[in-house]
């Protein structure tokens, strides 16, 4: 009989604190607080970061890459959300 | 990443010709494929089957070090030797994961390694039989291995290139740590440089077989190189590490056992004796001094992890079920 397979985890990792949990890669793991545990040993040996995630691989909901253009063209005529659409003379300062 | 849905699934693409001149576009403008994008199927078998062996190759690279782990010399090489394996199982780990994201699981990975099916760096089929293998090993073949490896983290396909970037940072301490222990035998006694000359001896010619067969004789070089998962030959990455290493060796007086080798003024390069590709190829194919005990240790760990695994996976479900009971 072939071996169950262990569940797979997405790690997440913050690098310090007032930054975002960033992905770094993946780990095998029975469960989550072994898969906290393997995160430390396998992501931060050094001092790579002082929190950490993990989220089953499976219940991560990923937009679909071959319909990428449609899904994110929509922002790209929109020039107007961005500031430097906005002609203000040089004399009014900062802005 | 996006690995788990992909498993098991049919990764088979329609490869017409317009389909590959696609693809060659998005790599020729250094695009990076991402484990769900399309993509012909030579390109993700050669990336299974070349990261799969590199993580075998980091995995199984622990056994001839942990050999010394517990007779090092000092607390300080101690604890720096413990470290160094501890990272080439992370190092391997890293690289599973990215393997898998192209839909090959970890349990078919292992099996094949075990089996023999799969191959691992020829390297560690060398024996360790004294500290200044340690030395050479952290010097030589991580010194071979990072000048592989740091063109590995442009290389096209997204999580290989990240999980080499990880790598890549951490080795650097590997093969300094080598240097280093070969440098205080070299300036110690007459049997410590004895010790450290036979090492580098033993271990010189092993390392630049590490970067495989020359161009001319190599089978997958041109289309990984188009592909860009490989941006050097073979050869200009083996030169680049003689280049480095041989003033290396001359700074604390140890001789590269190669009576040819000498510097070519007009390529600014050394010239080197021929390698023994015969020896390369009789190792590749199981018969070096270690292949079987390499084998033997992994598949004894394997084994003996077994109950580890089980009973994990059984109470992982045990709580789960008594969590759904409580809801």
């Amino acid at each position: 009989m072939p071996e169950p397979m262990t569940p797979l985890w997405e790690v997440f990792i913050r690098p310090r604190n007032g930054l975002h949990h960033k992905h770094v890669g993946s780990l095998h793991a029975a469960d989550a607080s072994l898969a906290i545990q393997s995160a430390r040993d396998v992501y931060t040996r050094r001092g790579e970061g002082n929190s950490i995630w993990v989220v089953p691989s499976a219940e991560i909901v990923a937009s679909d890459p071959s319909s990428g253009k449609e899904m994110f063209d929509p922002a790209d005529d929109k020039v107007y959300r961005h500031p430097t659409f906005y002609d203000i003379p040089d004399e009014v300062g900062h802005m | 990443m996006y690995s788990q849905g992909l498993i098991g699934a049919d990764s088979r693409t329609e490869e017409t010709q317009e389909f590959l001149d696609a693809f060659q576009a998005r790599i020729d403008a250094e695009e990076k494929i991402e484990p769900n994008d399309p993509m012909p199927e030579g390109y993700r078998r050669t990336l299974v089957r070349q990261i799969g062996q590199h993580a075998h190759s980091e995995i199984v690279g622990m056994l001839p070090e942990g050999n010394w782990i517990t007779r090092a010399p000092t607390l300080k090489r101690k604890i720096a030797l413990i470290a160094k394996v501890q990272d080439e199982g992370g190092h391997g780990l890293y690289l599973y994961s990215a393997a898998e994201t192209l839909g090959v699981s970890r349990e078919q990975m292992t099996e094949e390694l075990l089996s023999g099916k799969a191959k691992y760096s020829s390297i560690f089929n060398y024996p360790t039989p004294t500290w200044a293998d340690i030395g050479a090993i952290g010097w030589l073949v991580d010194g071979a291995a990072i000048m592989n490896q740091i063109p590995l983290c442009r290389c096209s396909f997204g999580p290989y290139a990240r999980a080499m970037i990880r790598v890549c940072k951490e080795e650097s301490f590997h093969q300094r740590q080598g240097y280093e222990i070969m440098m205080q035998l070299a300036h110690g006694s007459k049997a410590q440089k004895d010790m450290a000359q036979d090492a580098l001896n033993r271990w010189w010619w092993p390392s630049l077989m590490m970067f495989g067969p020359h161009d001319a004789d190599s089978e997958h070089g041109d289309q990984s190189m188009a592909w860009k998962i490989k941006r050097f030959s073979n050869d200009a990455l083996r030169q680049k590490f003689i280049d480095a290493t041989v003033p290396q060796a001359e700074f604390i007086g140890l001789t590269m056992p190669d009576p040819d080798l000498k510097w070519n003024e007009d390529r600014g390069s050394y010239d080197h004796g021929p390698i023994d590709w015969d020896e390369f190829w009789r190792v590749v194919k199981g018969g070096g001094r270690m292949n079987r005990d390499r084998i033997t240790a992994r598949k004894k760990a394997w084994d003996d992890g077994a109950w580890v695994r089980e009973a994990a996976l059984a109470h992982a479900e045990k709580r789960a079920a008594r969590k759904v009971a409580a809801e």
